[in-house]
C-alpha cells in the first residue's frame, strides 16, 4: 500500500513550524505478524520530549466505533476524527504490510519526537504502544521489532 | 400483491437468504458451547479481587477482558513476549487458550460480509431485508389463507409442500423476524447510520502523580461484580499519567494508579443500551439459549426454500404458458382471465395466440390484477370468466368485482365479456352475468350480450371467435382443444350393488390407489392426496369428455371409492356398473375445495339422497374427532337401496354419526328427504341457530326440495338458505 500526501502533520497544532521549515518524505513501512484473525487497525502518531501527544500519521481503519481500542491514540485524542482527516486507510490484513509515504518536517527528527503504533483486531488483545520508537536521523532504515502484531517496522528516508 | 411480495423476494433471494440462514444457524451453538466450556466466576466475586488473582500469577497483566459467556481473558507480557490465556476465576491461573475459534471467524466473516468487507455486508443485508419481507408478507398470506390472526394455528390443508411451508413458517417467522431486524439495525450500526457510537471519556488532565496501587485495593473494583465487568486495562507502571481504564455493562470509569480514587465515570447512553440488546439478540452471545432457538428457526430457511420452489412450480404448471404476452403498456387487446381450476386459461391461451397471430399486441393476465388505470392504451379488453359455485367469483378473479365497483371512471377500451359454464345450473355464468352488469352500471362500453360457452365447448367458443373476428375486421379462427389433466388408470377392488329392484341400480365402487411419484406426492399432484368431496374424472372408453364423480373416500382411507348410479343410456356410469374387480377405468382427481368439512367444530347436518350419499358417507367415515354429525338419507327402499346401510349402524356406534333420518320414497309411507327434514324441523332449526353447517349432495330436484323446505323452516328466525351460503355455512353439490 504505497500513499503519498503533502504535509499532512502541518494540520495539527502541535507540529506547526515555521513556515521556512523543510520537509522531506519519509515511507512508513509496517509488516503485520500472522496472528490469524481479521483485519487489524493501527494507528501511527507522535509524541514530544514531554511525551505528550504531537499529532497523528495515519489511521489504518475506517469504521470510528472501533477507534476506541486503539486506547493510546484514543485517550490522547479523546477519539477526536478532526486529527486523522485525510490520514486513514483501510485496515491491515494478518501478515500484510502497511507502507505510507508522508512529507515530515525536518524538525520532527533528532528532537526527542517519538513515533508510537497502537494495534487492536477483532476478539483479540489491544495493544497500544505495539510500536515505540525515537525519531531519529540515525535510526532511519533500521527495523525495530514491534511487541503483539507488529513483526517488524521502518521508517526510511 | 401480497403473494407478489412473497414470490419474487422468496425466489431471487433465495440464494443469500439460505447462505444466511446456514452460516447463522452453524454460528448459533458457539455461543452455548463458549457458555458451557468457560470457567465461571462465583456471583459474589469482586473485579479487585480477580484482577488480585491474575496479578498475583502474571504480574504484567495488561488487559483483563470478560466475555457475555462469562470467559475471563488475560493479556499479559512475559518479559518481551505477548501472552493471553483464559483464566479460572477462582484461582487466576491460565486454563486454556485464548485464541478465538478459526472456524467461528470464518463463518462470522462469511455471514456478514461475505469476505468481501462493505460490498459483501451490503449484499448480505439485502438478502436480511428479503427475509423480512418474506417474513412478513407470509405471515399475512398464513393469516389469509387460515381466516384470520386468531387461526393462525388452524389445521391446514392441501398438498403435502404447501402444508409443509406453512406448518414450519408459523413457528420458525418468529426467529426469522427477530434475526432480520436486528441484522438490519446491525448493519446500520456498522455504516455508522445510528447515532450509537461510544462516546468518548476524555482522559483526566490531573492525576495524583503516583503509581504502584494494589488493584485488589481499589475501593471501586471491590464493589464492581465480575459479573458485570467487560473490560479492564492496566496502566503502564512507568507512565504516571497513564490511568486504570474499567468497563462494565453500565458504563466507562477511570482510576488513578497511585491511589485508586475514580477519576472519572460515564454510563452507556440509551442508544448504546439498544445497541448491546440487539448485539445479543441476533448473536445469542449472553443469551445462548435464545441463540441456540433462533439458530434452529433458521435451519427451517431451506425447508421453506425448497417447498416454496415446489408450490411456485405447481402453480405454473396449472396454468398454460403464454408465449408473446406483450406488456401490459403497450397492449392493444387484454385479456384478463377469471378462471377456477384452469381450462378458461386454456381458452384465454388459445385466443391471445389467435390474435397474437393476427397481428395484435396482447397482453394476457388473471382478472384479480385488473387495474382500470393501467388500460389507457388498450383498444379492447376481453374478459374470459368461469363461476365459482353458485355465480361466485372463481379464484384467479378474487377481487375484481370490487375494483370495479370503485372504478370511478371506465377505461376507454370497448369490453367483452365471455362467460363459461355449465347450462344444467341454475346460475349458468353467473359470474360473467354479474361483471357484464356492473361493467354496465358503471358505463363501460362494451359488446352487446354476454356470450357463453356451456362444458367448456369447442363450438360455442369458435363461433364467439367468428363473431370477434368480425366486429375487429380480423379472420380469427379459435380451435381450442380442452387440455384434460393426465389421466391414470385405476383398478376396481371391490363393488357392493343396490337398487336393482327399485329400477335405480346403483353401485358403490372401490378403486385402489394409484402409486403417486416423489413429485406428485410433494406437489399434491395426482392421486397423492384428496379429501371426500373432491372430484373423480373418469374418461369413459370411446368418449374424451369426463364424467365426474364426487368421492366417498379421503386418501388416508387408502382407496377411491365412489357411488355410482347407472343413467338409461349414460355411457360412462354403463361402464363403470359393468366393471368387474380387476378391471381399470382412466381417471384423474380435480380437487373440489368448496364441498368440504372444515375444521370446525359446529355440527354438521348432511342432506343427501340416492348416490349422493357418496361424499357425505366419506365425511362420516373421516369424523374420527367425533363432530356432531346429522344425516338425512333419501331413498326408494330401505330393502334395495340403502347405500351403506352396514356401515351407518358401525359409524353411529363409533360416534361417527351422531343420528340418521331416512326417508323411502316407495313402500307404506312414501316421503323425501326434504320431507324427513321437515319433520324434525324443531331440531334442524335449533342446529342451525347454534351455527351447524348444512352439506347437501345428489340430484338438482333434491337440493331445490330442500332448500325450500329449509327457507320454510327458518322464516321466523329470519334466517334464509341464501345468508347461510353468503356465511360459507350452506354448501351443494348438485348434478
Amino acid at each position: 500500500m504505497m500513499k503519498s500526501l503533502l504535509a499532512a502533520l502541518a494540520l495539527t497544532t502541535a507540529l506547526s513550524f515555521p513556515a521556512a521549515a523543510m520537509a522531506r518524505p519519509v515511507t512508513l513501512s509496517a509488516q503485520l505478524k500472522d496472528y490469524g484473525g481479521n483485519n487489524a487497525y493501527l494507528a501511527l502518531y507522535v509524541t514530544d520530549k514531554n511525551n505528550k501527544y504531537a499529532g497523528s500519521l495515519w489511521l489504518a481503519g475506517s469504521r470510528t466505533r472501533y477507534f476506541q481500542h486503539l486506547a493510546g491514540w484514543y485517550n490522547a485524542t479523546g477519539g477526536d476524527t478532526s486529527q486523522i482527516n485525510g490520514i486513514t486507510g483501510a485496515s491491515v490484513g494478518s501478515g500484510r504490510t502497511l507502507e505510507v509515504t508522508l512529507d515530515l518536517k525536518d524538525a520532527l527528527f533528532d528532537q526527542g519526537y517519538k513515533l508510537h503504533i497502537d494495534a487492536a483486531a477483532e476478539n483479540l488483545r489491544e495493544s497500544p504502544n505495539d510500536v515505540v520508537v525515537p525519531l531519529t536521523s540515525a535510526g532511519a532504515g533500521t527495523p525495530v521489532k514491534g511487541r503483539r502484531y507488529i513483526s517488524s517496522f521502518t521508517y526510511s528516508m | 400483491m401480497i403473494r407478489l411480495l412473497h414470490r419474487w423476494p422468496g425466489l431471487l433471494a433465495l440464494l443469500s437468504v439460505l447462505m444466511l440462514a446456514l452460516s447463522g444457524a452453524a454460528l448459533s451453538v458457539f455461543p452455548a458451547a463458549d457458555r458451557l466450556t468457560a470457567p465461571q466466576a462465583e456471583t459474589s466475586l469482586s473485579v479487585a479481587d480477580l484482577a488480585g488473582r491474575i496479578a498475583a500469577r502474571y504480574p504484567g497483566v495488561e488487559q483483563i477482558k470478560r466475555s457475555p459467556s462469562g470467559r475471563i481473558t488475560a493479556y499479559w507480557f512475559n518479559g518481551d513476549v505477548a501472552e493471553a490465556a483464559t483464566i479460572d476465576p477462582a484461582t487466576g491461573k491460565a486454563v486454556a487458550s485464548a485464541d478465538p475459534n478459526p472456524v467461528q471467524r470464518w463463518l462470522t466473516n462469511f455471514h456478514r460480509s461475505l469476505f468481501l468487507e462493505d460490498g459483501g455486508r451490503i449484499v448480505m443485508a439485502l438478502g436480511a431485508l428479503a427475509m423480512l419481507v418474506l417474513a412478513v408478507s407470509g405471515m399475512l398470506l398464513v393469516a389469509r389463507r387460515a381466516g384470520g390472526w386468531r387461526r393462525w394455528f388452524a389445521p391446514i390443508k392441501g398438498p403435502l409442500a404447501g402444508r409443509l411451508h406453512v406448518e414450519i413458517a408459523r413457528i420458525a417467522v418468529v426467529g426469522l423476524m427477530l434475526s432480520s431486524v436486528t441484522a438490519l439495525y446491525m448493519t446500520a450500526s456498522a455504516f455508522g447510520l445510528l447515532p450509537d457510537q461510544p462516546a468518548a471519556l476524555a482522559i483526566p488532565a490531573t492525576v495524583s502523580g503516583n503509581t504502584g496501587v494494589k488493584v485488589s485495593a481499589i475501593n471501586f473494583l471491590q464493589g464492581t461484580p465480575v459479573t458485570s465487568l467487560r473490560e479492564l486495562s492496566v496502566p503502564a507502571a512507568d507512565d504516571a499519567t497513564d490511568v486504570f481504564t474499567v468497563k462494565t455493562d453500565t458504563g466507562t470509569g477511570y482510576i488513578d494508579q497511585g491511589n485508586g480514587a475514580l477519576l472519572a465515570w460515564q454510563t452507556l447512553s440509551g442508544w448504546e443500551r439498544v445497541s448491546e440488546t440487539i448485539y445479543m439478540l441476533h448473536t445469542g452471545q449472553g443469551a445462548s439459549v435464545l441463540g441456540l432457538v433462533l439458530g434452529l428457526m433458521a435451519l427451517s430457511v431451506p425447508l421453506m426454500g425448497a417447498t416454496g420452489t415446489l408450490i411456485w412450480l405447481a402453480g405454473r404448471r396449472s396454468r398454460p404458458r403464454i408465449h408473446n404476452n406483450a406488456p401490459l403498456a403497450r397492449a392493444d387487446t387484454v385479456i384478463l382471465a377469471g378462471s377456477e381450476g384452469g381450462s378458461t386459461w386454456g381458452f384465454a391461451a388459445t385466443l391471445h395466440k389467435a390474435l397474437h397471430d393476427a397481428g395484435l399486441q396482447v397482453h394476457a393476465a388473471a382478472l384479480s390484477s385488473f387495474d382500470a388505470a393501467k388500460l389507457q392504451h388498450a383498444h379492447r379488453v376481453l374478459i374470459l370468466a368461469a363461476t365459482y359455485g353458485n355465480g361466485g367469483e372463481p379464484a384467479s378473479a378474487k377481487g375484481f368485482l370490487a375494483k370495479l365497483e370503485a372504478m370511478e371512471t371506465p377505461p376507454a377500451a370497448q369490453l367483452a365479456v365471455l362467460g363459461f359454464g355449465d347450462s344444467s345450473f341454475p346460475a349458468f355464468c353467473g359470474y360473467a352475468q354479474r361483471v357484464a352488469s356492473l361493467a354496465a352500471a358503471k358505463g363501460w362500453q362494451q359488446m352487446p350480450g354476454v356470450a357463453t360457452v356451456d362444458r367448456q365447448s369447442p363450438q360455442d367458443f369458435a363461433r364467439w371467435g367468428s363473431n370477434l373476428g368480425a366486429v375487429l375486421g380480423l379472420p380469427l379462427s379459435l380451435e381450442h382443444q380442452p387440455v384434460l389433466p393426465a389421466a391414470t388408470a385405476i383398478t376396481l377392488v371391490s363393488r357392493r350393488d343396490y337398487g336393482a329392484e327399485v329400477q335405480a341400480p346403483s353401485a358403490i365402487l372401490r378403486f385402489a390407489v394409484p402409486k403417486s411419484s416423489l413429485w406428485q406426492r410433494l406437489a399434491g399432484a395426482g392421486f397423492a392426496r384428496f379429501e371426500a368431496g373432491d372430484l373423480l374424472g373418469v374418461i369413459p372408453q370411446g368418449s374424451t369428455v369426463p364424467r365426474f364423480y364426487s368421492l366417498a373416500s379421503a386418501s388416508d382411507d387408502g382407496f377411491i371409492e365412489i357411488v355410482v348410479r347407472r343413467q338409461p343410456g349414460g355411457l360412462c356410469s354403463g361402464q363403470l356398473t359393468m366393471m368387474e374387480p380387476g378391471g381399470t377405468a382412466l381417471a384423474f382427481l380435480k380437487p373440489n375445495p368448496a364441498f368440504r368439512v372444515d375444521g370446525g367444530k359446529v355440527p354438521v347436518i348432511l342432506v343427501g339422497a340416492g348416490s349422493g350419499i357418496g361424499p357425505l358417507a366419506g365425511f362420516i367415515r373421516a369424523n374420527a374427532q367425533h363432530r356432531a354429525m346429522h344425516l338425512f338419507f333419501g331413498m326408494r327402499h330401505a330393502a334395495s337401496d340403502f347405500l351403506y346401510g352396514e356401515e351407518m349402524m358401525q359409524w353411529h356406534a363409533e360416534g361417527r354419526l351422531t343420528s340418521l333420518v331416512t326417508a323411502a320414497s316407495r313402500g307404506r309411507r312414501p316421503h323425501y328427504v326434504q320431507d324427513a327434514l321437515r319433520a324434525e324441523a324443531q331440531e334442524v332449526v335449533k342446529l342451525i341457530r347454534e351455527g351447524a353447517r348444512i352439506m347437501v349432495c345428489g340430484g338438482r330436484g333434491m337440493a331445490a326440495g330442500v332448500s325450500q323446505a329449509l327457507a320454510h323452516m327458518l322464516a321466523p328466525t329470519g334466517l334464509t338458505p341464501e345468508l347461510l351460503r353468503a356465511e360459507g355455512r350452506y354448501a351443494e353439490d348438485v348434478y
